[in-house]
């Protein structure tokens, strides 16, 4: 194959700064700051700060409250990928299995995916609302009672559900056109070798999804850590209380709420650095176990 | 091993196109039949109802003494080779071979026996480890008869699986399939378009046209004796010349009254007269005007296209024949000659 090459330094240059000073501004310059500033104490009222060196990171570790806010991270992230993923793929393979009226019944789902997080948030507000909200009479029935806002496990639950709710359509699309992407004669030949529709499942299609699935793990753990934000402060009407959050969500409670920018600052580095150290595992250990065609 | 027998078996798809036929026959035990038409005659079809892969919509099915119309295609005792492959892109070239064993509870010692001997019919054995990515296309398409090799099944079925190779590597696959086949002796059904391969490859061939059979018979009745002028210009390359012509008085003739034969004892009217390029020979004081407009050379043959009685004639003689253009006269061998009703298209 004939490799086309640029003859000038320059074009390649100015055709890549676009996009370079959109990280550089976007990504790099608030990054570098809050590195710096997490070493710092700011003084609430805005009268300078004063170099504390690693002591933000070090209350951060003793923190109980910062502890039980990541553990719950955890836990969110895990249940919110891992429901997620599932109810689309389930989704996905039965979409799949009727041809006709997919159109319909994807277009449907895709809707989902236009609505904002905070749009979201504000739905499940509705839904698990105490007097009218057809989710809290549903438990109710079930002789539940089902306090948003008030009760932790209750809020951590409608966390989750609109979160899974809002993120489904994403992974199904992507899941539907990575079935439809398998020839047609390959699973023929696997109805033919293979009698058991679970068995045909699990060793023909599903592997042969996986580099869909990876993709959509990235994507996934990433929303829940980040882009549930929306969710979260409107499920939380900005009244945090005793209630469940994410990490994201108590950076920015301590920064803009609790006016303690350093210590917010320690809390964004060691999302990047958490974020970084996930990537490079995820990228290392299982994409290596995928099969691209 | 087993006798497959198709009892008034039809497809009408959902949208209700009547794809196949109500169609019935009988493949004996160790057979190899090839199925062959145009494109969109149900062929395909036809075999996916036998795989179970395409639900049959009329009449029974047999394979070996069990009707299997309502049989799972895994326990129909089939293998069936796709035109693409349809090898698992994410299993080895042994696992390929194996998947099918595994899912019947082979053990794993019987299983890598059976691989590896498959393996070494095909000469697949140096490849056991690569991927299907890895492998050329004659290659995946010997995987993909391994594949149905190893189950040791009681009927092959075959979707044009030829049609993706490069000329050379078809014709010797073809070889290839056919060896193995009568090696196994395993009942098989073959699909495809191509006429040379219908010819070469089967015991009996099926020509199928627009969801119907239009004739079964052995490759040399087939050619010599088609039913019908469609199998008479769809088999043979050239295809038969059919010349529209009048039976009266005995004989049959063109419009410009030329004799071409005697006709018998056949009832007087219209007729279409076939006879095959090869079985006309040019003659020095023939009775029969043939005006040759273009040779054809094809190295060890020469094709003559021309006009006989003012109708497209082609003549196919040997490299030593010498032809050029311009007219000559020809002289058609009688015992050679089909004649079919011009209105049905059916041999008389
Ligand atoms: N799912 C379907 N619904 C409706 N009609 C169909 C369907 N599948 C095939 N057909 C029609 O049935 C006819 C036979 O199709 P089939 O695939 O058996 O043809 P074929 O003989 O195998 O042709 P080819 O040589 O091109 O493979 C075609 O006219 C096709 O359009
Ligand atoms: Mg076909």
């Amino acid at each position: 194959m004939k490799r086309a090459g640029f003859t000038t330094v320059w074009l390649p240059v100015a055709l890549l700064l676009p996009q370079l000073s959109i990280i550089a501004i976007f990504f790099y310059w608030p990054a570098g700051w809050a590195v710096q500033s997490s070493f710092y104490l700011q003084d609430p009222f805005g009268f300078g700060s004063t170099f504390v060196g690693l002591d933000n990171y070090t209350d951060l570790g003793r923190n109980t409250e910062y502890l039980r806010i990541a553990w719950f991270t955890v836990i969110y992230t895990c249940l919110v990928t891992f429901f997620s993923l599932a109810i689309a793929l389930l989704l996905a393979v039965k979409a799949d299995k009727v041809i006709r009226g997919a159109r319909t019944y994807r277009t449907l789902l895709m809707w989902v995916y236009a609505v904002a997080p905070p749009v979201a948030g504000f739905m499940g507000i509705m839904f698990f609302d105490q007097r009218t909200g057809p989710i809290t009479d549903l438990f109710q029935t079930v002789g539940s009672d089902f306090k948003l806002g008030v009760n932790y496990t209750d809020t951590a639950t409608a966390m989750v559900i609109a979160a899974v709710w809002k993120q489904i359509p994403v992974n199904f699309i992507f899941f539907l056109s990575g079935l439809q992407s398998i020839p047609k004669s390959v699973n023929e030949a696997a109805i033919i070798d293979n009698r058991s529709a679970t068995g045909r499942f699990w060793q023909v299609t599903f592997p042969l999804l996986a580099p869909t699935t990876f993709f959509l793990l990235i994507i996934n753990i990433t929303y829940a850590l980040f882009d549930t934000f929306g969710i979260i402060d409107t499920l939380l009407k900005g009244e945090p209380g005793n209630n469940p959050m994410t990490l994201v969500y108590k950076v920015f409670l301590d920064g803009f709420r609790g006016n303690d920018l350093g210590g917010s600052s320690a809390q964004s580095v060691i999302l990047m650095v958490l974020v970084l150290i996930l990537t490079v595992f995820q990228f290392r250990l299982i994409e290596r176990r995928i099969h691209y065609t | 091993m087993a006798v497959v027998t198709l009892n008034a078996v039809g497809k009408t798809y959902p949208n209700g196109f009547e794809a196949v036929k109500p169609s019935s026959f009988t493949i004996a035990d160790g057979e190899f039949v090839v199925l062959v038409g145009p494109s969109g005659c149900g062929k395909s079809t036809l075999l996916r109802m036998v795989a179970g892969l395409e639900e049959i919509t009329a009449g029974a099915l047999q394979i070996g003494e069990r009707e299997v119309n309502d049989v799972d295609p895994a326990d129909r005792d089939i293998a069936m080779v796709f035109q693409n492959y349809a090898l698992y892109p994410h299993m080895t070239v042994r696992k390929n071979i194996g998947y099918g064993l595994k899912n019947r509870g082979t053990s794993t010692d019987a299983i890598e026996a059976k691989v590896q001997e498959a393996a070494k019919m095909l000469n697949l054995t140096e490849l056991l480890d690569r991927k299907p990515s890895q492998l050329s296309g004659g290659q995946r398409q010997r995987v993909a008869m391994g594949r149905a090799v190893v189950r040791d099944p009681s009927l092959f079925l075959f979707d044009e699986p030829l049609s993706n190779l490069d000329a050379k590597l078809r014709n010797q696959m073809r070889i290839e399939i056919k060896a193995l086949q009568r090696r196994l002796g395993v009942t098989s059904i073959y699909v495809t378009h191509d006429q040379v391969e219908a010819m070469t490859m089967a015991d009996r061939i099926i020509v199928l046209n627009g969801g119907e059979i239009e004739q079964i018979g052995t490759p040399a009745e087939i050619y010599h004796s088609p039913a019908s002028t469609f199998v008479a210009s769809f088999m043979g390359a050239p295809p038969m010349n059919l010349i529209e012509a009048w039976i009266e008085d005995g004989a049959v003739r063109v419009n410009d009254g030329t004799l071409l034969a005697s006709s018998g004892n056949r009832t007087v009217g219209p007729v279409h007269l076939g006879i095959r390029p090869e079985d006309v020979q040019l003659a020095e004081n023939g009775q029969i005007p043939f005006d040759i407009s273009i040779v054809e050379e094809l190295g060890a043959r020469r094709l003559l296209h021309g006009e006989l009685g003012g109708q497209p004639f082609t003549v196919h003689v040997g490299k030593d024949v010498p032809a050029t253009a311009g007219q000559t006269t020809v002289h058609l061998k009688p015992e050679s000659l089909c004649f079919f009703d011009p209105k049905t298209g059916k041999a008389t």
